[in-house]
């Protein structure tokens, strides 16, 4: 049962990743890229990682996908056709990408099996996960505070009208 | 007692004699999908009735009251005018995800519905992150909104669409650190553990300074947030017509319009259920006697007492404050809520650590 | 519920190691900047993926504590990469990726 509902979502993710990057509109990019999340967050569910998933959908699909598709719709995308790549480089890609495949499940492959090892279910519960994050991972989750801080500074800098052309 | 969880409590007594496990399980699925189904269209209804009676009042108007007993079925004459319209996809328009967007709306403002107690132990999915699920569906909606103004390939949608969007993002920060307040006074994320928290008197009582504090910011950020006046010049009707469902018409329009009025309900059931109890009868700490007496009303009577008392406020709102701008819109928001919210957050914090709460 | 007893952990490995081939072939192949963050995005949510599985796995909650640093981080470099898309496309008005390696305008 569980497996076939894994293979379920993996076959959804998989396939609205690959449509993320054939689609030909922007805007139904961005769309397939929110379906995969959600599929993303349903396997987070199925992991027990409950915390994971609702912050995995309240920051990609409410925030930062919400952002692409501002800017997309801002830019008008649409109405000018995006320039292609040249086949030979087209044809290169997918099979980099290909062989990049082959080696990732090639090395799994060669490895022995995993054991199970006694999972503990409620590791991925609020509080479980609030303990590490602020016990043991206290600084990295300051200094996580300090990135956002520079990048919105950094984002709202280079956002804003410049006043005037310079002169060189 | 007939209350609403011994009612439940019995159906599903019934069809687990009746029928196998798995038969039963089935059909109390569909039993709860017919039920939200039905519980949405007769809100639909009685909301949109009573926007109308609300704003004729205080306009010393009389309303609708030709259809029915004083106007009462306006409404449903009203629904059956846009069921038989005809929907039109505007040409040039994205027909999937223009026919796709009012799903989603809709989908979203159902999804939100699961772990609202609407009377004592009377809870489709007591999930122990609640708040937070509530949090994360919501936020599904400004992708429905955002895909309607975009598919119908008018620029009036569009615009009403990015500004729409633009509020809910920026007044979804305000509410949920006003939703943060009180989990951090009751110390739980579960709804219905809120719920209990309160008692011995609702947080808004019991929780001194920072609870009122974040639920005046609450109200502000769902009004905001549900595109409401003086908040709605996403679909400011003098400046773009109506915003990103400009061009939805019959049916679909109406899943719009429904999901407006659907949001609005939740978004007060949340608050009432956060700052006022829920469920939870007036109960002040260890008069018994009182509690007692108190009691005696029907916990879902309570429910919806407060909820409708908060889409009464915020219908109030609609005839008392004159239309914000869009940069007064974002700074009253970037300015003062959030710069609010959090200091309040950090007192909140303070009398959560020091108990300082009833 | 024992999840990880019914779903081999190799299965979280292959799918993850599946979405990430798709982000870099989505990287490679298109010449839209906002595409290719997106396809960075996909990359990102494959690797968190991983570190949720194994976190599961070996019942650890750093993995997953990991995986809230690099949504942080995922927002961030949007933020900042859609800033610096929406700066080029007023310069030059589109957003070719090929544009970028003028390195001025």
């Amino acid at each position: 049962m569980t497996l076939t509902v894994f293979y379920l979502l993996s076959a959804l993710s998989v396939f609205s990743g690959l449509m993320v990057v054939l689609s030909r509109k922007a805007v139904h990019s961005v769309l397939y890229l929110v379906f995969c999340f959600f599929t993303i967050a349903g396997h987070y569910l199925m992991l027990n990682a409950q915390f994971l998933a609702a912050v995995h959908v309240i920051v990609y699909a409410g925030a930062i996908m919400v952002l692409f598709l501002f800017v997309i719709m801002m830019l008008n995308l649409n109405l000018a056709a995006e320039a292609q790549k040249t086949p030979w480089i087209k044809i290169s890609a997918v099979i980099l990408s290909g062989l990049m495949l082959l080696v990732l499940v090639a090395s799994v492959k060669g490895a022995e099996e995993l054991s199970a090892a006694q999972p503990q279910n409620d590791i991925g519960l609020v509080k479980n996960i609030g303990n590490i994050l602020f016990d043991k991972y206290l600084l990295p989750f300051e200094l996580i505070s300090l990135l956002l801080l520079s990048a919105m500074v950094g984002a709202v800098l280079m956002g804003r009208k410049e006043p005037q052309p310079q002169n060189e | 007692m007939f209350s609403l969880n011994s009612i439940a409590a019995f159906v599903d007594a019934w069809l687990n004699s009746t029928f196998s496990p798995a038969t039963a399980l089935a059909f109390q699925f569909i039993i709860i999908g017919l039920l939200a189904i039905s519980l949405f269209a007769v809100l639909g209804l009685v909301l949109v009735l009573m926007e109308r009676k609300v704003s004729a009042y205080m306009q010393i108007r009389l309303g609708p009251n030709r259809v029915g007993p004083k106007g009462s079925l306006q409404t449903v004459a009203d629904t059956l005018k846009l069921v038989s319209k005809e929907g039109l996809t505007p040409a040039g328009a994205d027909k999937f995800l223009f026919n796709l967007a009012p799903f989603i709306v809709m989908i979203a403002a159902m999804m939100l519905l699961a772990p609202i107690a609407f009377a004592r132990d009377f809870q489709l999915w007591d999930i122990n992150i609640g708040v937070l699920y509530i949090t994360s569906v919501s936020s599904m909606a400004v992708i429905g909104i955002l895909i309607a103004g975009w598919s119908s390939n008018n620029k009036y949608s569009l615009l009403g669409a990015m500004r729409s969007g633009a509020q809910i993002v920026s007044y979804e920060l305000s509410a949920g650190l006003s939703v943060i307040t009180i989990v951090l006074l009751a110390g739980s994320l579960s709804i219905s553990e809120i719920i209990h928290s309160q008692a011995d008197g609702w947080w808004i009582f019991k929780g001194h300074i920072p609870a009122l504090i974040s639920f005046v910011i609450f109200i502000i950020a769902v009004t905001a947030e549900t595109n409401r006046a003086p908040f709605d010049l996403a679909e400011a009707e003098s400046e773009l017509t109506a915003g990103f469902h400009t061009e939805y018409s019959g049916m679909k329009f109406a899943l719009f319009f429904l999901a407006e009025y659907i949001n609005i309900f939740i978004v007060c059931a949340i608050g009432s259920i956060l700052f006022l109890g829920g469920w939870m009868p007036f109960h002040i700490g260890n008069w018994a006697a009182f509690n007692h007496i108190m009691d005696y009303i029907p916990s879902s009577l309570w429910f919806f007492g407060k909820t409708f008392f908060l889409i009464f406020v915020i219908m109030w709102f609609r005839w008392t404050f004159p239309r914000l701008r869009i940069d007064q819109l974002l700074n009253l928001e970037w300015k003062y809520l959030l710069p609010i919210g959090m200091i309040n957050l950090l007192l909140a914090a303070a009398v959560a650590i020091g108990g300082w709460h009833f | 519920m024992n999840i990880l007893q019914t779903i081999p952990l190799n299965h979280y490995i292959m799918l993850s190691a599946l979405l990430f081939s798709i982000g870099a072939m989505g990287v490679l192949l298109r010449r839209n900047a906002i595409i290719l963050l997106m396809c960075v995005e996909l990359m990102l949510n494959a690797v968190n993926l991983l570190f949720a599985a194994f976190s599961v796995h070996h019942a650890d909650g750093g993995g997953q504590v990991m995986v809230i640093f690099i949504m942080t981080v995922a927002a961030a470099e949007v933020a900042v990469g859609l800033a610096i898309i929406v700066m080029m496309f007023r310069k030059a008005g589109t957003t070719d990726i090929n544009l970028f390696d003028t390195l001025k305008w």
